[in-house]
């Protein structure tokens, strides 16, 4: 394709403007002041102590884990069949039940969580929790709908009659014959529901309650009255965790499945 | 097999979704249509005749249209540039779009907060060069907010428009500058028009992004600056007028869902007209 100057420039731009702004958190996560500066003075390693020590934040982090990985196994549980119900069989108003599972997406975050905390916390007195897990797996089954949806679209099912033929049951074809096919779409919609659901802010911020925080929501309560560099720490720490699951995803799936 | 066995399937998860979300949502909104008013819709009368909760939300509408057309205006030339390096370099260049995408929001608006803050670069920067002796309040204005929604959601136009500009042939190309037309003419006249459904879809994903985010108008907009997002959390848990939260909830569903329908059907109207003219 041709090559243009100003275009060319734009784009150097633009990724600088993306990136600038991360290296300057690395940069001030190293910095020996009691507040956040740049240039920094001095170099110390004393905020990611500080930030790995924090009972806050590794018991907020660890709840964060906790619930995406419950949110996202039951979207999978509960979406993966539905997935393959919807792409096997002509099912009536197929694509109004598509679009009532991928309705989440639609609700603005901060609604969600709201009448959430609105109806399982205040009028059924459950624990927050419960909403949490509830929030989390809303955020979570559109992406597996959509991403196994479209692996299920694309699958043979002539393998699956075969295995009829030769006298195995439904249930079984099911998992030993279609899941087998669909798993890369699975691992896909699995690492894209859970960094969501580890990503999200807004869903979160109405359903916490003492010692029930999830870690954004505890990073953005700390800088309320903080502006230290142990966010910085935190932030270089999470980028991290990004970059190691970015290779996981490249070495096993191509990153491509997932953008 | 039994002819009901598919409804059997999706019924937990239409089920779950109707106990956790449909009647969530209708448990808050449903109040807000006829309590405490006599005629209704009353509480959203009310509501748009408060000057302040207007300017909240013609600030949201506008802050969003803005972030959506810099996310054009920037995303295009990227994603061409994208669409036109080698098969290498793509892969690189769409990680590093990727990156930012998969981290957290709030990693992403303290970026800006220690750029725009009072002790920020930019200032620090005005002052040690003496253009400035006060530092400038950068931070919880507008300017930030759509700066901190632009960073957030480049990203997400990019990778939309990539997906689009990797279909448009090179022979295409080729063939137009053949024929005299310079690069440039031949990319307004060919690449544009044929990333305008693309253009369409990546707005929609932003405007409504930039719409309903909670974290960058929280944080670079403060309380002064205030969106529907961070409104409606004030009032419901600083305020406790769950009333009016409820309110705003309804009016965020319903602009979002107009802001849909409308992008929807202009992208549709677009492409029966490439239809027509094929």
């Amino acid at each position: 394709m041709h090559k243009q100057k100003g275009m060319t420039i734009i784009a150097i731009c633009v990724f600088l403007f993306l990136f600038l702004p991360l290296c300057l958190i690395v940069v001030t996560s190293f910095g020996t002041a009691a507040a956040i500066q740049f240039p920094i003075k001095g170099f110390t390693l004393d905020w990611y102590a500080k930030a790995l020590q924090s009972e806050t934040f590794m018991s907020s982090f660890k709840l964060s884990l906790i619930i995406g990985g419950l949110a996202t196994l039951l979207a999978l549980l509960i979406g993966v069949p539905a997935a393959y119900a919807l792409a096997r069989y002509s099912v009536k108003g197929k694509n109004l039940i598509k679009s009532f599972f991928l309705s989440p997406t639609v609700i603005p975050g901060i609604v969600v969580g709201y009448s959430l905390f609105q109806f399982i916390v205040i009028q059924l007195g459950l624990p927050v929790f419960q909403g949490l897990l509830m929030g989390h797996f809303l955020i979570s089954l559109p992406y597996i709908i959509r991403v196994v949806g479209s692996s299920m679209e694309q699958m043979d099912y002539s393998i699956e009659e075969v295995a009829w033929t030769l006298g195995c049951t439904r249930l079984r074809a099911f998992i030993q014959i279609v899941l087998p096919n669909v798993s890369s779409g699975i691992f896909a919609a699995f690492m894209l529901a859970f960094v969501n659901s580890f990503n999200n802010v807004p869903v979160s911020m109405f359903l916490s309650g003492p010692g029930v925080t999830m870690l954004p929501t505890s990073l953005l309560s700390y800088m309320e009255y903080n502006y230290d560099p142990t966010v910085s720490a935190i932030s270089v720490l999470l980028m991290l965790l990004t970059i190691a699951l970015m290779f996981l995803i490249e070495k096993t799936l191509g990153l491509a499945s997932i953008a | 097999m039994n002819k009901n066995v598919p409804y059997f399937i999706v019924a937990p998860g239409i089920i779950l979704l109707l106990f956790f979300l449909m009647l969530p949502l209708i448990n808050s909104i449903w109040p807000t249509l006829f309590a405490g008013q006599a005629v209704m819709f009353g509480n959203y009368l009310d509501f748009f005749k408060d000057s302040y909760n207007l300017s909240i939300f013609w600030r949201t509408i506008r802050i969003s249209g803005i972030v959506t057309l810099i996310t054009i205006l920037l995303g295009i030339p990227t994603a061409y540039f994208i669409a036109g390096v080698n098969k290498k370099w793509r892969g690189i260049l769409m990680a590093l779009t990727l990156f930012p995408l998969l981290t957290n929001s709030v990693i992403r608006s303290f970026a800006w907060i220690n750029i725009l803050g009072k002790s920020g670069v930019v200032n620090t920067l005005l002052i040690k060069l003496g253009i400035i002796h006060q530092p400038l309040n950068l931070l919880y204005t507008e300017f930030a907010i759509i700066v901190g929604s632009v960073y957030l959601f480049l990203p997400t136009m990019i990778m939309t428009l990539v997906g689009v500009m990797e279909t448009i042939e090179g022979e295409t190309l080729e063939a137009a500058e053949t024929l005299g037309a310079s690069p440039f003419s031949a990319f307004c006249k060919i690449v544009l028009p044929l990333s305008v459904p693309g253009t369409i879809v990546g707005s929609i994903l932003v405007f409504t992004g930039t719409l309903t985010a909670y974290t960058t108008p929280q944080l670079l907009g403060g309380n002064q600056k205030m969106m529907m997002s961070t409104f409606l959390y004030q009032k419901a848990t600083t305020l406790g007028d769950w009333n009016s939260a409820s309110v705003l909830a309804f009016i965020m569903i319903v602009v979002t869902l107009i802001v849909m329908k409308l992008l929807n059907s202009i992208a549709k109207r677009v492409d029966r007209r490439e239809l027509n003219r094929a």
